[in-house]
């Protein structure tokens, strides 16, 4: 089946997502999309998938064109998305979540499991899934989850599989077995469209690459004859430069003593298992792993947000263990959450409010009971123009903000405090490059002056490119530790430590 | 508390035209109240002159005379004060519904305390009456509060449970001894000393004027609820809780704390709603005298946008309204009942703005939808 | 949000600790010194076709074994571990505690259970309709708060058209006048994308207004209108002559074998039908149902109406189940007791109805003490339904899992 897209162009109100956009999809080929965050990638494929009806241009389904009013029109088009967030039911089990919408009943309604267990055994076999069709899909691990999305595509028939940022959530060996699944449904003459951000991806499992900017096809081309550097230059428009600069490492006195910290999920299960580590001034702490083996308890708990239930954390020296969140901030502990919409600033409020979300009560800002909100207003200022925070005012609501922009107002605000350590989950999740570039330089700034730096991140690319020391977490532990100044550190070997694999 | 709600509350669901949103729904709202209730009337086969009548009995009753515009604000003063405290607990994001189980208490504690300074000069007894119903009315909001911060308990459900047992214990308390009137059998309190009763403003134009010192009180509360609101330290608390609780806490702020003051304030202003009704208009507690002020004060707080200022307007249209509706069940012989059903749709219409567009297109910008069809 | 619940997980689990010592102390000190005498449960009446003999408990001594298990139960909460049986300590716990207080109060005097469990089933019936009302529709994840007002507009319009045209009609009228306040609800939440707290509050308020309206304006002067038939018990042959359970579970009138009928066919539809897959996984997750042609907005809107039916109902039972006649606001906060039987019931009709049950008994309990005369006041008797409905939603809530996208207005781009 040849899918073809037709001048599709997408508009939000007055924002154009998508502009006059042309693509080929042909069976038994992957075509890669390439295109930095916000470039409009998910917005054209939700219009493939009948999700968002185009506002302009058509889609041509084997020369014939088609209109989809809503997702089920698609999938009876043969067209299939695995959506960047898993589009699973967490409290069904696989079997339930690969039929719904297209259940095998019996009389009176009545639903056929067992015809559905045995559909999704069939298929799972056939692909090499290896999936149980009666496990919650909430106690899977999110590797399996995805080859759930996969069987889901492929139970509906697809001809047509959208992969939307599949290997985010994976370690670089799932990452191979992942694009081995690929190659065999290409086989099976399915055609495929990977939408990816990361270079090394695009260029190792597409037939084909086109790239996305601004919503526009900026360019086409043969993964054989395109190099990293002419990618990355057309994904972002101009040249890119990898490096991020910084002083040469030179660490000080231990700012942060964590030592042998457990910390429980809130359904009693272990998060953070008898965890020990040390953060230096001047230091750039990165801790790799796949999301999901307590990363987020652990920041939490540093954060004052999740009380530990054993172990001890020291600060300069200082017991903090029990400190609550207040405390931390007052000590010099800045903290930029790993999700910056439902915890890092508050949609509805101002930019200026935002910006003393966690300093309002500080003599600087308040007398007795009251806040002067001319002096709020003076450090607000200030403090965009410092940080490059783009808004029409700081009257302006924070949740109008880019995400670029919502994520250096965070910056802004951790950082213009006076700090010693700085705790940072994913804190480029989702930007783009310039936005990237311009975070790592703040917080590698913020080590060359001194302070400590713990970063959290799931892009394995993001940890190699600013940490000074790697620790790599899994089931609660630190189970590898590499230091890229002593000896260069290989991917691979790193990926191994994140699926468990002892090093 | 959904960011629905907190954009209906605030009006936000229009966003920058504050005429469209602070003048224009709130008008269209009340017409189309009063004509849905003029609909009802005539399924209920009260005849057109009936119904005109009413609505002239409507607005005579609320605004037609002096005494009606003395009885629309001593209606408003206690909608205003408990409207003031549920404005308050939906900026911080909860949905107190138990308005009316803390006025009870808080007239209760009026009673009781004004009862106790009988002897006491005027200006140490209606304080510290006054003051003892805000603080009954913190304490049973302060309940709800604290079992919503310790056990997550929902407190919309909390709340209508503590009316539901407030009744029970009013009719209990009042017949016990240090509240009963003596002599009596019946479920009714002692009477309010003079020293602690609110003092009536307009007795020297003529003595059936009922407007009391309660409108000061209702007065002062406005503008402290504004800058306890948009001020104060405490005020950012409650709002940047009520708008993101997750984000509030990660920033510092003590959600389990915030959530039992953000009750406590909103029960001692109903309190205080319950103390100006015993000290100002009735005199004694009966059973029933908090006379569901707790439920329209919601639908006050509603149409106020939560908003200081807001809650004032629309609780002297609520008391307009009672006002009113008294005038139009003694001249037309319409139920007052009816005017429920009005603060109803009223309701209805201003958490609905895009209901309104609806109905009355007129007077709004185009829409966003529209533009993009162009 | 995990964050925030896991604390109060462990608070809440202090709070249950605390509170079954307290329960456990009040209950030797107060209880046990005035318990003279054995309590006498009647279980049959001499005209059954099968009596059995009455239970007799001693009351002192009874009263001290279950104080001892309290305080026991009690301090097992603060051991660690405790969360998980958290639950279930309190459950029982308020159970021996019930068992104690109607011995203490039946002490020296005879008093009949099975007429009791009798009435706690018959007022356990709007409360279980209530809960399952609000099981379907927040299985679809729309928060109804209105069950009160549609409670209140099934037993207005059930005394209405039942006086006019009988007791079958007013039935059917009020399961559809509650379908509208479904479907009104519906409309306002889905389509207006109105708070779902405030579209509830208002349908109270509104259904409130109008039927006291009504009932002051027109049944005042035409009492005619307000005087339906009630639905007389049916006695199901056989099984009504088995004791005890007999006369409670069958002799009873349509509403109560519909509440039951009506749990059993939700589980069906909700577990083990095609549509109650689609319906919990909009409820769930919305967007995943949007993406696999699931229609998001109508599932809704069909739920949320047919919720509204069970509530009409269920509101027909106070007045073509019960009394015949209309009065203002004779639900009495139901609903709102419904909801939390939803919440006890962890979303499940079963549970929910079990649930309701629990409430039933203890609204039934307080209406028999009042006639055994113990010194406690009638007033306090009369907040029993109320307190053990806020000790069920402090008690539980945190615990049971709520369907994720509950209360959540579902936005297609």
């Amino acid at each position: 089946m040849q899918v073809e897209l037709k001048n599709i162009t997408k508009r939000f109100g007055s924002v154009v997502a998508n502009k006059g956009v042309n693509l080929t999809i042909r069976p038994g080929e992957v075509l890669g999309l390439l295109g930095e965050n916000g470039a409009g990638k998910s917005t054209l494929m939700n219009v493939l998938c009948g999700l968002y009806s185009p506002t302009e241009g058509e889609i041509v389904v084997d020369g014939t064109p088609v209109r989809f009013d809503g997702p089920g029109d698609a999938i009876r088009a043969g067209i299939g998305m695995v959506h960047q967030h898993f589009m699973l039911i967490p409290v069904f089990t696989v079997a339930e979540n690969v039929v719904l919408g297209v259940e095998p009943v019996g009389r009176f309604d009545h639903l056929d499991l067992e015809k559905a267990r045995a559909q999704v055994r069939r298929l799972s076999e056939e692909y090499g899934l290896a999936v149980d069709a009666d496990a919650l899909v909430e106690t899977l691990p999110v590797g399996v989850q995805q080859r759930v999305e996969i069987i889901k595509v492929l139970f509906r028939e697809a001809d047509v599989l959208i992969l939307d940022e599949p290997t985010a959530v994976l370690t670089p060996q799932e990452v191979d077995e992942f694009f081995q699944i690929v190659r065999s449904l290409c086989d099976a003459g399915k055609a495929i469209v990977f939408i990816t951000h990361k270079l090394n991806e695009i260029l190792e499992i597409s037939d084909r690459i086109s790239v996305i900017r601004r919503g526009e096809i900026v360019g086409s081309g043969d993964p054989k004859k395109l190099t990293r550097p002419d990618l990355a230059e057309m994904m972002v428009g101009h040249p890119v430069d990898f490096n991020v600069e910084r002083a040469p490492f030179d660490p000080g006195e231990v700012i942060l003593d964590v030592s042998d910290l457990t910390v429980l999920h809130d359904d009693g299960a272990v998060a953070v298992d008898h965890l020990s580590l040390q953060i230096r001034s001047g230091e750039v702490v990165g801790i790799a792993g796949v999301q999901g083996n307590g990363q987020s308890a652990l920041i939490e708990t540093l954060a004052g947000l999740r009380p530990p239930a054993g172990g001890k954390v020291l600060f300069e020296g200082a017991d903090i263990t029990t400190a609550s969140p207040r405390a931390r901030h007052r000590m010099g502990i800045a903290h930029i959450p790993e999700d910056r919409q439902a915890a890092g600033l508050i949609g509805s409020f101002t930019v200026a409010e935002n910006m003393v979300l966690d300093s309002y009560y500080s003599a600087r800002f308040s007398n007795r009971g009251s806040i002067d909100w001319g002096r709020v207003n003076a450090a607000a200022t200030t403090a965009t123009q410092d940080y490059d925070v783009r808004t029409p005012s700081i009257h302006a609501t924070a949740g109008h903000l880019s995400g670029g922009n919502q994520q250096k107002l965070i910056v802004a605000r951790e950082l213009s405090r006076d700090t010693r350590l700085v705790i940072a989950g994913q804190p480029t999740r989702g930007l783009d490059v310039g936005s990237i570039a311009y975070i790592h330089a703040r917080l590698m700034a913020a080590r060359d002056e001194g302070d400590g730096i713990l970063i959290v991140s799931s892009e394995l690319d993001e940890i190699l490119s600013v940490s000074d020391r790697i620790l790599v977490m899994f089931k609660g532990r630190i189970v590898a530790e590499y230091e890229p100044n002593k000896a260069p550190v290989d991917k691979g070997t790193i990926g191994l430590a994140m699926a468990g694999a002892a090093p | 508390m959904s960011t629905e709600m907190n954009q209906a509350v605030q009006g936000r669901l229009i966003g920058r035209n504050q005429i469209e949103d602070l003048v224009l729904v709130p008008l269209y709202a009340l017409v189309a109240a009063l004509f849905l209730g003029a609909l009802v009337m005539i399924a209920t086969g009260v005849d057109l002159s009936t119904i005109g009548q009413s609505f002239i009995a409507l607005v005579r009753g609320s605004v037609g005379s002096l005494n009606a515009l003395s009885e629309t604000l001593t209606a408003a003063a206690p909608l205003v004060l408990a409207g003031l405290g549920l404005a308050l607990g939906f900026r911080a994001g909860l949905f107190n519904i138990g308005a009316e189980g803390q006025v009870i208490m808080g007239g209760l504690a009026a009673v009781v305390a004004g009862v106790a300074m009988a002897d006491m000069p005027a200006v140490i007894a209606l304080p510290a009456a006054i003051i003892a119903g805000a603080l009954a009315g913190a304490f049973y909001a302060g309940i709800a509060g604290w079992l919503r911060a310790a056990t997550g308990a929902h407190e919309v459900i909390s709340t209508i449970m503590l009316n539901l047992i407030s009744y029970r214990l009013l009719d209990y308390l009042l017949r016990t001894p240090l509240i009963q009137k003596e002599g009596r059998a019946d479920p009714i309190s002692k009477s309010i000393p003079e020293a602690a009763e609110l003092p009536r403003l307009l007795t020297f134009i003529d003595p059936n004027l009922r407007l009391h010192a309660g409108v000061f009180l209702m007065l002062a509360m406005v503008v402290v609820a504004y800058w306890l609101l948009f001020r104060s330290k405490m005020g950012f608390e409650f709002r940047a809780s009520g708008e993101n609780a997750i984000a509030a806490r990660f920033a510092g702020i003590n959600a389990g704390l915030t959530i039992v003051l953000a009750m406590a304030v909103a029960g001692a202003l109903a309190g205080l709603a319950g103390a100006n009704q015993v000290l100002g208009v009735l005199g004694r507690a009966t059973p029933g005298f908090s006379a569901g002020i707790g439920f329209d004060a919601i639908a006050v707080a509603l149409l106020g946008r939560s908003h200081p200022v807001g809650v004032l307007f629309a609780g002297v249209l609520f008391g307009a309204l009672e006002a009113g509706g008294r005038q139009m069940q003694v001249d037309a012989g319409v139920s007052i009942d009816l005017i429920g059903i009005i603060q109803a749709l009223i309701i209805v219409f201003i958490a609905a703005p895009l209901l309104v567009k609806a109905i009355f297109p007129w007077g709004f910008r185009r829409t966003r939808s529209k533009e993009e069809e162009v | 949000m995990t964050v925030l619940l896991d604390k109060a997980r462990q608070r809440q689990t202090r709070v249950t600790g605390v509170a079954l010592i307290a329960l456990g102390v009040l209950i030797a000190v107060f209880f046990a010194p005035d318990a003279t005498g054995s309590a006498t449960f009647r279980l049959s009446r001499p005209t059954d076709v099968w009596p059995v003999p009455n239970l007799v408990v001693p009351g002192g001594p009874f009263i001290y074994v279950v104080s001892a298990l309290l305080a026991f139960l009690g301090a097992r909460q603060f051991l660690s571990g405790a969360a998980k049986w958290s639950a279930l300590s309190l459950g029982i716990g308020l159970a021996i505690a019930v068992a104690a207080f109607l011995v203490w109060a039946t002490a020296g005097k005879s008093f009949s259970l099975t007429g009791m469990l009798q009435a706690s089933i018959v007022r356990a019936v709007p409360i279980a309709l209530g809960g399952l009302a609000g099981v379907l529709s927040e299985r679809v994840a729309v928060v109804n708060i209105g069950i009160e007002g549609m409670l209140l507009a099934g037993a207005f319009t059930g005394a209405l058209v039942g006086s006019l045209a009988g007791g079958v009609a007013g039935l059917a009228a009020a399961v559809a006048v509650g379908g509208v306040f479904g479907f009104v609800l519906a409309a306002l939440v889905v389509t207006y994308r109105m708070d779902q707290i405030i579209a509830g509050v208002f349908i109270n308020l509104f259904v409130l207004g109008l039927t006291s309206y009504i009932s002051s304006q027109v049944f005042q002067e035409y009492r005619a209108l307000n005087n339906a038939p009630v639905f007389r018990t049916i006695e199901v042959p056989f099984l009504s002559d088995i004791p005890v359970i007999g006369p409670v579970f069958f002799n009873q009138n349509i509403f109560v074998y519909g509440a039951f009928i009506l749990a059993g066919l939700a589980t069906y539809y909700l577990f083990h039908t095609r549509h109650g897959l689609r319906a919990r996984a909009v409820g769930e997750h919305p967007r995943a149902a949007d993406t696999l042609g699931i229609n998001v907005y109508r599932t809704r809107y069909i739920n949320v109406t047919v919720a509204g039916m069970v509530a009409g109902f269920g509101g027909a039972w106070f007045t073509l189940g019960s009394v015949g006649r209309f009065d203002e606001g004779m639900t009495g906060g139901r609903g709102y007791i419904g909801l939390a039987a939803m919440i006890f019931g962890r979303w499940h009709p079963v549970g929910a109805l079990l649930a309701a049950l629990v409430f039933g008994f203890a609204d039934s309990l307080q209406q028999k003490l009042a006639l055994l005369r113990t010194p406690i006041p009638s007033e306090f008797l009369a907040m029993a339904p109320y307190v053990a409905t806020i000790v069920v939603v402090a008690g539980v809530v945190g615990r049971a899992r709520a369907p994720a996208a509950d209360g959540k207005p579902y936005v297609k781009e």
